[in-house]
């Protein structure tokens, strides 16, 4: 296979508050390849979005990326860049420039006070040294290429005039302004309804295509996984618990809390009134996470005293690791 | 089997107001002629995206809101009231009898009560004065959705999601309710707690008999707990059926593009997907015709002129097509197992 763009290594991001320190990612490591979708999956406060934000250093206070590697291939072949050690200031060009972020909830990440298109203007320009009218042609470029209808008068309305629909079309074509090779997409449709889901998701999977776009999908949905990633991590209260191809997740999961995520979804296909398997108990507080194995007060296929003390290590390689004690690294 | 409810050409529609006079500029038609009827013991889904009125419906029958136009029989014991035209303390009588679960249990128990107050006010405001004996219903409550007992005198921010969404389900059943109006209970959980609340939903139906309006977006969640389903777009039912026969093959064009939308969890399943075009309409301002045709992939012309009723086409089995009976639509198979 070819050489990854993104390769994440160890990552560790902690917040620090006045109760103690939240271990938010705790050792995650993953590699992104050009024109393929990693899937990153996870329950509520597993750390998956707090992994985007790392790769863009955007973690907001009182969090902090403590430890860790975030290399990034430059697109001319040369060696790859730690971009958790670059200055500040180049590190505005890559973000946005080199890798773009979407966000769940459209509404949010615009400015309520200026159209549309001023706000895809201003990263045209801020990245882009184009002209205001060059600018303005390019960003109703971009709407069109994002399947915005009637992209020159949309340009100049204000988000609440838009349906949530057409809002993460606008933020899609927003990120892809300056034609980042990375693109980032955190819940990119868990706001949407399931029919305006479906367009968003054939919008991203038609532009990766074009463009060998290299995307991170961030969602707790597994059919969406399904459906749109060639590689998946798991991930559980900041830890990568596993990962694989998607075939391997699916077909053969080998963590625990991936089998029984899988097991305990609700699907189209099932028969009706049918009970679904459950995970006992619920996620843990990020206060009261608990020692060994995080997973090990949930897990029905608890080893012992092992689980509870010990945190297991990552087996494998990045192309498909597990961290837990069944699979291997038992003290 | 007998109903429970009987929903007859159920309208609400908003005034939408402008100006300083606030005069009424148009009407929103939120809901926009429904009917439906509940059999005793069973669960029927009300489903459809955003906007299309079914969480409308469903606090019209709670006379949460005051229905514009249409009937809302509600069968209990040997009398038959119409809930549309009840006055305020005749409902209150009622209101025992049919209780809700809230989509959002963050937002819907009071933090200042604790678990013991929040599941016994409604015994309280009922006439349960005596304290032990509200204190015993409580327990059998709480042991009821699963909650340790202990937990009496804890403040709503001490529990998890799904812990909440109990609290809430247990002061649903305090009264002994017959029908049980469910809006979206699982939507704002994780997964893996989410089948936990679907499975409770389960067996506290089988147990106590209850009769379920299950209001949903998500169709596999749906496809879980429902013996039928009515889809719902734009202010109307389009389609009305068993779940088994709505899911495998759907009679309205709408109900398959919802269903081939619904994402699966089995990579590499052939991707067929119907990719709507457009987006849904507003129901302040619907399509001439019938409200889908301008995203139906089977429009004709006679579409855009005549609103479709929602006619029995075969036996058990409800559409609001022109087309319903000459077209075959694509469903979703049963999983081989």
């Amino acid at each position: 296979m070819a050489e990854p763009i993104l390769s994440v290594r160890n990552l560790e991001t902690q917040f620090f508050g006045p109760e103690g320190v939240v271990r938010a990612v705790d050792g995650v490591d993953f590699d992104v390849f050009e024109g393929r979708t990693l899937g990153v999956v996870g329950e509520s406060g597993c750390g998956k979005s707090v992994t985007a934000r790392s790769i863009l250093r955007i973690v907001e206070r009182p969090g902090r990326v403590v430890g860790g590697q975030i290399l990034l291939r430059p697109a001319d072949g040369g060696a790859p860049v730690d971009l958790l050690k670059l200055p500040e200031a180049e590190m505005r060009s890559v973000r946005g420039g080199e890798i773009a972020l979407i966000f769940q909830e459209p509404m949010a990440s615009f400015s309520q006070y200026y159209t549309v298109g001023n706000q895809i203007i201003e990263a045209i320009r801020l990245h882009m040294h184009l002209d205001k009218r060059a600018a303005r042609a390019r960003a109703i470029e971009l709407l069109d290429m994002a399947g915005v209808p009637q992209p020159s008068r949309r340009i100049d309305e204000y988000p609440f005039q838009l349906s949530g629909g057409l809002r993460q079309r606008v933020m899609i074509a927003m990120a892809l302004a300056c034609d980042p090779r990375v693109l980032i997409a955190d819940e990119p449709t868990t706001a949407l309804d399931v029919t305006t889901q479906a367009q968003i998701l054939d919008l991203l999977r038609e532009l990766q295509a074009k463009r060998g776009l290299a995307l991170i999908l961030i969602t707790h949905d597994m059919g969406v996984i399904a459906e749109m990633a060639n590689d998946v991590v798991v991930m559980y209260l900041g830890r990568a618990v596993e990962s694989g191809s998607v075939k391997e997740i699916f077909g053969a999961p080998r963590h625990p809390y991936t089998r029984a995520l899988l097991r305990s979804i609700p699907t189209v296909l099932a028969k009706p009134r049918t009970r679904l398997s459950t995970i006992a108990g619920s996620i843990p507080h990020p206060f009261n996470r608990p020692k060994g194995c995080p997973y090990h007060p949930r897990c029905s296929e608890i080893i012992g005293t092992v689980c509870e003390t010990a945190e297991p290590p990552p087996i494998g390689d990045a192309s498909r690791e597990v961290r837990c004690f069944l699979v291997g690294g038992r003290p | 089997m007998t109903a429970l409810l009987e929903v007859e050409g159920l309208v609400k529609h908003f005034p939408i107001r402008k100006g300083l006079l606030r005069r009424v500029v148009g009407q929103v038609r939120a809901v926009d002629g429904v009917s439906f009827t509940i059999q005793k013991g069973e669960t029927l889904a009300l489903v459809g995206e955003s906007g299309c009125g079914k969480t409308t419906t469903a606090r019209c029958i709670l006379r949460a809101l005051t229905p514009t136009e249409g009937k809302i029989k509600f069968n209990i014991g040997d009398a038959s009231v119409d809930l549309a035209r009840l006055k305020r303390r005749e409902l209150r009588r009622l209101r025992r009898h049919m209780q809700m679960v809230f989509q959002d249990p963050y937002s819907s128990l009071n933090p200042r009560m604790v678990v013991g107050e929040i599941i016994g006010e409604p015994l309280l405001i009922n006439g349960m004065t005596d304290r032990t004996q509200r204190r015993k219903r409580v327990t059998e409550l709480m042991e009821m959705v699963q909650l340790p007992a202990a937990y009496l005198n804890r403040f709503p921010h001490a529990f998890s999601g799904g812990q909440r969404q109990r609290i809430g389900i247990a002061r649903a059943l305090a009264l002994s309710p017959e029908l049980i109006v469910a809006d979206e209970p699982v939507s704002a959980l994780d997964v893996s707690v989410q089948a936990q609340i679907l499975n409770l939903m389960l067996d506290l139906q089988d147990r106590l008999k209850l009769t379920y309006l299950f209001v949903a977006h998500d169709l596999s969640v749906v496809k879980h707990v429902s013996d039928r389903v009515a889809v719902m777009y734009v202010g109307r039912i389009v389609e009305l059926a068993e779940t088994e026969a709505l899911y495998t093959r759907p009679l309205h064009p709408y109900t398959e593009a919802l269903l081939s939308a619904a994402p699966t969890p089995v990579p590499d399943a052939v991707s067929t997907r119907i990719i709507l075009e457009r987006e849904i309409a507003d129901p302040a301002n619907p399509p001439p015709g019938c409200a889908f045709h301008p995203r139906c992939r089977y429009a004709i012309a006679r579409c855009a002129q005549q609103v479709p009723a929602l006619e029995e086409v075969e036996p058990g089995r409800w559409a609001a097509c022109l087309r319903a009976r000459e077209l075959s639509l694509r469903g979703i198979g049963v999983e081989a197992t």
